[in-house]
């Protein structure tokens, strides 16, 4: 049983690593940073990758190692998606904070404190073309006295003019091991066990999201996935309706039932190249809809029907 | 009151279908270390009586005393200002709304309303909890561009707000909340359950069931545990004692959706795809969602059908039914996929019966 915790915060923002020297598995980002850190001098960042490899905890880790808590309020500003980050806001509080000169380098309470300021632009890929242009003077004008450091996902909806602007970083996925790690040492913070089993489960499932580790998303049992291939390899329509209704029913994300339906078949050693191939094909389709917002049912019935044509002989 | 509201179970320890998730969800918040929680399943299986239950085991029965407030927001949206109405329930430790309601300007809702809310920190009386909680429904129909700003919305004041989401497909929910919450499934109870369910209610209301009714009315209800309830009540109310042989009505709209379908089985003509326009804005008219209308559609000409048409027609109500999602009059989709398959089953009948 764990003992009561005194704060009420969800681990995810309990163990976010304070200083950029703990972030995990990130060596080339964490190098340059370091670097920054004794150098003071710092080009402008992107930091893209898939969710939860610290990319933002990086970024926030850099500017408060940089500034210290005293200054941090005045010269760093963060804006994430949950802002209305619109062109307007572009021209006004973007370009009004970062017009702003500050005093030269001195180091306080043991903070280097570089002559900068620190614009972190979190989630920049939600953000409209028409701002990311309004942004690209900009960088340029303030560059003595302003840095920028964009986060986003999705490196391509970053227009080209202003990635070139940036030094590019690109977060990698979690490898099993050091996952493993991060969740047995807080296991141990919290007093918790943990059986090495549980901990490689864990780690298979997130599949290299460090966020996703932590508070466990649920998967579709392997079971679930079989019978709705044996009904596909049964090729009876009717019975595989019936499947795909009873995976809607039970509820399972369909999105996370097309992944590993696609798993199973890419594995499968008794289905064709070419069948994996048309299937395969259908899978990218139906995911791709899912995302725009179809119908789950209709959209998992589709690759099901198209999955027994496919493995039946002609 | 309507037996659905009557015998909804009011605390974690009393609910008879998930109970295994009410036990672990109590054994959560009473640890006082509870996640941002994330409820998905499909409708009618015990979601928002779950959220319900669970709030009031963190907060006490006055959590139950809900005022439903209908207020305008004012939101600076850059140049102009621009309204929101939306209508909220709130006591005094949790507020629920839809932002989804606000249409295209769910946007505001999440930065603007739904920001300010969560800063809001609540007063920490000593033995009550020090954080308080928002409830946001049907989370997978706002935009892309409301649910990117609601993450760093969950992570910055997640130290005194807790957010319970909750909607019916996780897949239009994207990745970076998904991976943000605890994920709790919801699964439709199966058919054994609803029967349970309903014997329990029977045996409360002090009626007589002849054996094999409430299974029947189970099987009726596509495991969705409210419409059973709602047709037994609608069976109580038309008939009792029951009877064993009592037919068990369906709903009109869905009898009206098989007429359809039997009508463009029938006849493969513009003059009947032009009559079946006038039934399906009749649908449409009566707030049936089109997405529904489709499925019901597909479902009755999937009872009819050959094997082999079955595949191709059940890709083309896909693939409208996705266009029906990009596009915006909804009309226009479903017919294409009459006139598509009108068109298919024509020729299977030439090609098959010369």
């Amino acid at each position: 049983m764990a003992p009561l915790l005194q704060s009420s915060q969800p681990w995810v923002e309990k163990y976010r690593p304070k200083q950029v020297k703990d972030v995990a598995h990130q060596d080339e980002v964490v190098r340059v940073l370091t670097n920054t850190l004794e150098t003071t001098s710092c080009p402008h960042m992107l930091f893209y990758g898939p969710p939860g490899t610290g990319k933002t905890t990086t970024a926030l880790a850099i500017a408060h190692q940089l500034y210290g808590p005293e200054l941090y309020k005045s010269r760093v500003l963060e804006l994430n998606a949950s802002d209305d980050r619109g062109i307007n806001v572009v021209r006004t509080k973007i370009k009004d904070f970062a017009a702003v000169a500050v005093g030269s380098a001195q180091r306080k309470g043991g903070y280097p404190c570089p002559p900068y300021k620190i614009i972190i632009l979190d989630e920049a890929d939600s953000m409209t073309e028409d701002a990311q242009n309004a942004l690209r003077r900009t960088m340029e004008t303030y560059s003595k006295v302003t840095r920028f450091f964009f986060i986003c996902n999705y490196v391509s909806r970053i227009i080209e003019p202003l990635a070139s602007r940036c030094a590019k970083f690109r977060f990698k996925p979690m490898s099993e091991e050091i996952m493993s790690s991060r969740i047995s040492y807080i296991c141990k913070e919290e007093g918790l066990n943990l059986d090495e089993e549980g901990l490689s489960t864990l780690s298979f499932i997130s599949q290299g999201d460090l966020r996703r580790a932590i508070t466990y998303l649920q998967v579709v049992p392997a079971e679930v996935v079989q019978a709705l291939l044996a009904a596909c390899k049964g090729g009876n329509f009717d019975l595989a309706n019936k499947e795909v209704n009873n995976v809607i029913a039970e509820g399972y994300p369909v999105s996370q039932m097309l992944s590993q339906l696609f798993d199973a078949i890419v594995e499968a050693d008794d289905i064709l190249d070419e069948q994996k191939a048309r299937i395969s094909k259908k899978v990218g389709e139906a995911d791709k809809c899912l995302v725009d917002g179809a119908d789950e049912y209709l959209q998992l019935l589709d690759v099901v029907s198209i999955t027994i044509r496919a493995l039946t002989p002609v | 009151m309507l037996w659905l509201d009557k015998y909804r179970p009011k605390t974690l320890d009393r609910i008879l279908v998930h109970e295994e998730i009410a036990q672990n969800l109590k054994k959560l918040v009473t640890e006082q270390d509870c996640p941002h929680l994330l409820f998905y399943g499909p409708p009618g299986s015990g979601k928002k009586t779950l959220i319900m239950a669970l709030i009031r085991q963190m907060f006490g029965p006055g959590a139950e005393k809900v005022k439903v407030e209908n207020r305008t927001w004012k939101v600076d949206a850059g140049s102009r200002s621009i309204d929101i109405e939306l209508t909220t329930l709130s006591s005094t430790n949790h507020v629920e709304l839809s932002p989804s309601d606000a249409g295209f300007q769910d946007r505001y809702v999440v930065q603007e309303i739904i920001k300010e809310m969560a800063k809001n920190r609540p007063i920490d009386t000593k033995g009550k909890k020090g954080y308080k909680v928002l409830v946001l429904n049907e989370v997978d129909k706002l935009s892309r561009e409301a649910q990117h700003s609601l993450r760093r919305t969950m992570e910055k004041y997640s130290a005194y707000c807790r957010l319970i989401l909750c909607c019916n497909s996780s897949s239009r929910v994207t990745e970076a909340i998904r991976s943000r919450c605890l994920n709790v499934r919801i699964n439709a109870p199966s058919e054994e359950q609803i029967v349970k369910v309903l014997e329990f209610i029977g045996k409360k209301e002090g009626l007589q069931l002849p054996p094999g009714f409430a299974s029947r009315i189970a099987e009726k209800s596509n495991r969705s545990l409210r419409r059973a309830i709602l047709s037994f009540e609608t069976c109580h109310v038309q008939q009792y004692p029951f009877t064993s042989k009592q037919a068990i009505s369906p709903m009109d709209w869905e009898e009206y959706i098989s007429e359809i379908a039997s009508d463009i089985m029938n006849e493969q003509s513009p003059k009947r795809l032009y009559q079946v326009r006038g039934k399906l804005y009749e649908l449409l008219s009566n707030c049936i969602p089109p997405e529904i209308i489709l499925k019901r559609l597909l479902y009755e000409l999937l009872r009819k059908l050959d094997v082999e048409l079955k595949h191709e027609v059940c890709h083309w109500a896909a693939y409208y039914e996705h266009r029906m999602r990009l596009g915006q009059k909804a009309i226009f989709h479903i017919e294409a996929f009459v006139a598509k398959f009108m068109s298919i089953y024509k020729d299977f009948l030439i090609t098959t019966f010369g």
